[in-house]
């Protein structure tokens, strides 16, 4: 019985919450119908619907009860049982966090072996750190990483009874809730109850959750990187980030993690990718929205906008394993080259980073322009005809001026693009940090360096990984200012014609 | 504007004598025009020339994956080797690892060499030394699952290592491999005589899209079976998760909401989550589902959380246009009789804008399966993706990688070996993208209504 009320487990609970509900379901119906003599017209509303509303009031609350204990516990547990670990215990070289995930994995493994009947719960509690518990816990089938010293192991059991007594308050509580749920929800149901009210505001509740969902997100991605931003401006030096020279990490501190060189290679790659997508995207958006006939145009646009639906990684490895080897057998080699001259030693540069993103700029631009040309009145048009100017003289003279904002919104969201694109230069910029003007060299930029300082084995303590979230937020805030503007313009723009 | 005449000038026709003959400024005219819509065409060809080089790249580099060579050799299953105590105890024959394999193949290439007539000064480990290092495992699971087999003579098919599979295909010659210490000339030798005699072929090879991935050292072994099964993990999730949630959003922004600044806000941000990069995803996700809620790392639960807050906006923004594009006569002829608003929604225009929310969600869909820069940060990379999930808890909760995530392993392999699967990867993954676009493609086609 014990076993069964401390359980962890959360399925038993969400199945004994559904049994309830269902029950309160037809227990309800049946209670409205029994009050309305049988006769579903003196309800006021349709019998479903009380069943609903009891199904609603035994799951709705306690369902909410559950997951704020599901996140809350855990963050109690750890806290608490951090505190009982003594400064002295934490061994050399590590730190309380890789002591926690010991302690975390040896109480999972006492609870493994005691689920499995190798030992009893009670000598589960009673463990002494003998020497060969390590060793008698990997026969079982659960890795330690360190000896297992006293302290962790009484944490570890610590760990364990403070998690068995929440689970056993929770299951408790939660239970009790639903029950009491069923019970008021029986009590109020008859005939005159309000049952649809109740459960469509309790619905149009649910429809407001799932809209401010996009309030949450954007809320957690600037807190999570604003905290640890915060922490990476304890530990380094603000003035180095935005003002210092250069880029060298080094895992064994004293590093200089200066955002400009970072900035300069994003901002050269997104220059020459927009250098080739503008023209070229401009110009076919020009074609297809103003002389194109339908059949070229129903094939060209779409064709085109397969451009934009190829992944990401697919433009990378075409930079890597393509466009860089074929840049150096034009601008390098030597004398084996076909320029004969020796400019570019690697594939990965600037210039191959850039022409690839900017193909996939492509109909990013010339979509966007195609949308905004064709906003533009015919009557404009009409008009510059009618002057007797050529069509090519109303496009440059009338329709690109009355179009121009919009196109300008285009490019910078196409900008906002290039700067927040991972993979295409990961694979085909280079991992180099400088600041050249040299397109054929290899440099990097803030996503890539995101990229590396994130991956591996990371210590979220050390200034080197933490300067990624300094990274990322600056990108943020950099996309965003991009799209806020492009989105302002284009939408006064809009206004201008409507 | 110069086109008016001056009034002081004597009248002429200032077009010359015929109407149909140009002057020289219509002619520079019309050139402008035509140039002006020339450059037009050339934009239109680069940006589809560009595409087929994509596609030709891709076509070109990536077939070659589906294809290994294979080579046959009659293995003698030696008893005394394989089964010493000869009571065919499954425990007991497991007990003999690769290593003990590898004698058997030495063997079999002997017995090769004899039957065909090969002359070559090779000794029998070199010989060996073309199959791939697999080759044992390959014999020793087939061992394990035969067991009765032991003692026999059997035909099997082995992979050769990437080297002479690269040979085969054209992407290693004897020039090439100077400098190459896994294989020599006189392998080479010895795998033209094979394919002469017919027993060392190029066939397709199933395992590339079925099996698991495999280490640096063994690029023919490697396959996306197990990244696909990550990416259909994930697909899962964002499917759970991301329909319901956003058709949820979309009805309350389109048909509840009170114009006020809280709804100015919530559109807002919907339109501004939609350009966010999706590296900051991967950061968010990596801050709140791993180190905040210890969520399992490089797990495709985590990976698809990510992806549905990612996909979210595009599946809000298409969901409200299918439902803006419901004429608002039937919400009327609805509330005309009886129904409650809740009613209207739910029971009929809901419906009415099924086949454009699922359109815009499959490509969402589409979207996220393509997308690597945020499972990158949350660990879907730099491990060997070796073990297929038993059940759907595991395929969520244990580290897998995923589709894009695995070419993306295999293109940072630096192995002309891997970048061929790489590429081959990218063609089954374009596969699914083409076909889940399609499938939008035909729903809208089937069940778009026009009012």
């Amino acid at each position: 019985m014990g076993q069964i009320l401390t359980t962890g487990a959360v399925l038993p609970l969400v199945i004994l919450i559904a049994a309830l509900a269902l029950g309160g379901y037809f227990l309800a119906r049946g209670r409205a119908l029994a009050s309305a003599q049988g006769d579903s017209r003196n309800l006021h509303s349709l019998p479903s619907y009380y069943g609903y509303n009891a199904v609603m009031s035994v799951a709705v609350p306690a369902l909410l009860v559950l997951s704020i204990w599901l996140l809350v516990q855990p963050m109690l547990v750890q806290s608490s049982v951090v505190e009982m670990i003594p400064a002295g215990a934490v061994p050399e070289g590590s730190s309380v966090n890789l002591l926690m995930s010991d302690v975390r994995r040896l109480a999972d493994g006492l609870d493994a072996a005691v689920s499995a009947g190798v030992i009893s719960a009670e000598d589960a509690a009673d463990l002494s750190a003998a020497g060969d518990l390590r060793a008698w816990l990997a026969e079982q089938g659960v890795a330690i990483g360190g000896d297992i010293s006293p302290e962790v192991l009484g944490a570890a059991q610590a760990f364990r009874e403070m998690t068995a007594r929440g689970n056993f308050w929770r299951n408790i509580i939660v239970a009790l809730i639903a029950l009491a749920g069923l019970l008021i929800v029986l009590r109020e149901t008859d005939a005159e109850f309000r049952a649809r009210n109740r459960v469509e505001s309790g619905i149009k509740a649910l429809l407001i959750l799932a809209a401010s969902l996009a309030i949450l997100t954007t809320v957690g991605i600037v807190l999570s990187m604003l905290f640890e931003t915060i922490n990476f401006f304890n530990l380094h030096p603000w003035t180095d980030f935005f003002f210092g020279s250069s880029w060298a990490p080094n895992f064994r501190g004293d590093s200089d993690l200066s955002i400009l060189p970072l900035l300069w290679g994003t901002l050269y790659i997104s220059f020459i990718a927009l250098l080739v997508a503008v023209p070229i995207g401009l110009f076919a958006a020009i074609y297809l929205s103003e002389y194109a006939g339908p059949k070229v145009r129903a094939t060209a646009k779409p064709l085109l906008e397969i451009l934009a639906g190829i992944p990401t990684i697919v433009y990378g490895l075409f930079a890597l394993l393509t466009v860089g080897p074929a840049l150096v057998r034009l601008f390098g080699r030597g004398e084996e080259g076909i320029l004969g001259v020796e400019w570019m030693s690697g594939a990965t540069s600037v210039l191959t980073a850039g022409l690839v993103m900017g193909i996939m700029l492509i109909p990013f631009v010339s979509s966007l322009s195609d949308d905004i040309i064709n906003a533009v009145p015919q009557s404009l048009r009409d008009g510059s005809f009618g002057l007797g100017a050529t069509h090519s003289e109303t496009i440059r003279q009338v329709v690109i001026p009355a179009a121009l904002p919009g196109i300008v919104g285009a490019v910078l969201l196409a900008a906002s693009r290039a700067i927040g694109e991972t993979m295409i230069v990961v694979l085909g910029a280079g991992a180099i940090a400088r600041i050249s003007g040299n397109p054929l060299e290899a440099m990097t930029t803030i996503t890539t360096r995101i990229v590396s300082q994130l991956t591996g084995d990371s210590d979220f303590a050390s200034p080197e990984t933490l300067v990624a979230f300094a990274l990322g937020l600056t990108l943020f805030v950099l996309t965003l200012g991009l799209n806020v503007l492009a989105l302002y313009i284009v939408r006064k723009y809009r206004e201008q014609y409507e | 504007m110069s086109d008016i005449p001056n009034p002081a000038a004597p009248i002429a026709d200032p077009r010359g004598a015929s109407l149909l003959v140009q002057d020289g400024r219509t002619k520079r005219r019309n050139a402008a025009e035509d140039r002006f819509k020339l450059y037009g065409i050339v934009a239109i060809t680069i940006g589809l020339l560009m595409l087929l080089t994509l596609l030709f790249t891709i076509v070109s580099r990536g077939t070659g994956a589906f294809q290994q060579t294979f080579v046959t050799l009659s293995v003698p299953l030696l008893e005394d080797k394989l089964d010493k105590n000869g009571n065919r105890d499954l425990e007991e024959i497991k007990k003999v690892s690769t290593f003990g394999y590898a004698p058997l193949l030495k063997a079999a290439f002997e017995t090769k060499i004899e039957e065909t007539g090969i002359e070559t000064e090779l000794k029998s480990k070199a010989m060996a030394d073309i199959l791939s290092k697999d080759a044992a495992a390959q014999l020793r699971d087939h061992v394990l699952a035969n067991p009765e087999l032991i003692g026999s003579v059997v035909e099997f098919e082995f992979l050769t290592n990437s080297r002479v599979d690269g040979y085969l295909k054209g992407r290693v010659t004897r020039e090439s491999i100077a400098n190459d210490k896994n294989i020599s000339a006189e392998q080479l030798d010895l795998v033209d005589a094979l394919v002469a005699d017919g027993s060392l072929a190029k066939r397709f090879n199933l395992d590339f899209i079925t099996g698991a991935d495999a280490s640096d050292a063994r690029p023919e072994a490697a396959g996306m079976g197990v990244a696909m099964i990550g990416s259909f993990a994930m697909m899962l999730v964002v499917l759970v998760l991301a329909l319901p949630i956003g058709v949820a959003a979309s009805i309350y922004l389109e048909e509840f909401a009170p114009k006020n600044w809280i709804t100015d806000v919530i559109e807002v941000n919907i339109s501004n989550l939609a350009a966010v990069p999706s590296i900051v995803f991967g950061i968010l996700g990596l801050a709140v589902f791993i180190n905040y809620m210890h969520l399992p790392n490089s797990a495709p639960l985590v990976g698809g959380l990510v992806l549905t807050l990612m996909t979210l906006p595009t599946i809000i923004i298409s969901t409200r246009a299918s439902l803006k594009s419901v004429p608002p006569s039937i919400r009327d002829a609805a509330l005309g009789v009886g129904a409650s608003k809740m009613q209207s929604v739910f029971h009929h225009v809901l419906p009415l804008a099924a086949p454009g929310i699922l359109t815009g969600t499959i490509i969402g869909l589409a979207q996220a399966l393509g997308e690597t820069a945020p499972l990158l940060l949350i660990g879907m990379v730099g491990f060997i993706a070796s073990n297929p999930p038993e059940s759907i808890a595991e395929g969520l909760m244990s580290p897998n990688s995923a589709m894009p995530a695995q070419i993306y392993e295999w293109a940072k392999r630096a192995d002309p070996a891997f970048y061929e699967r790489a590429w081959g990867g990218i063609i089954i993954l374009l596969v699914f993208l083409i076909s889940m676009n399609a499938i939008a493609v035909l729903l809208r086609r089937r069940f778009e209504r026009r009012w």
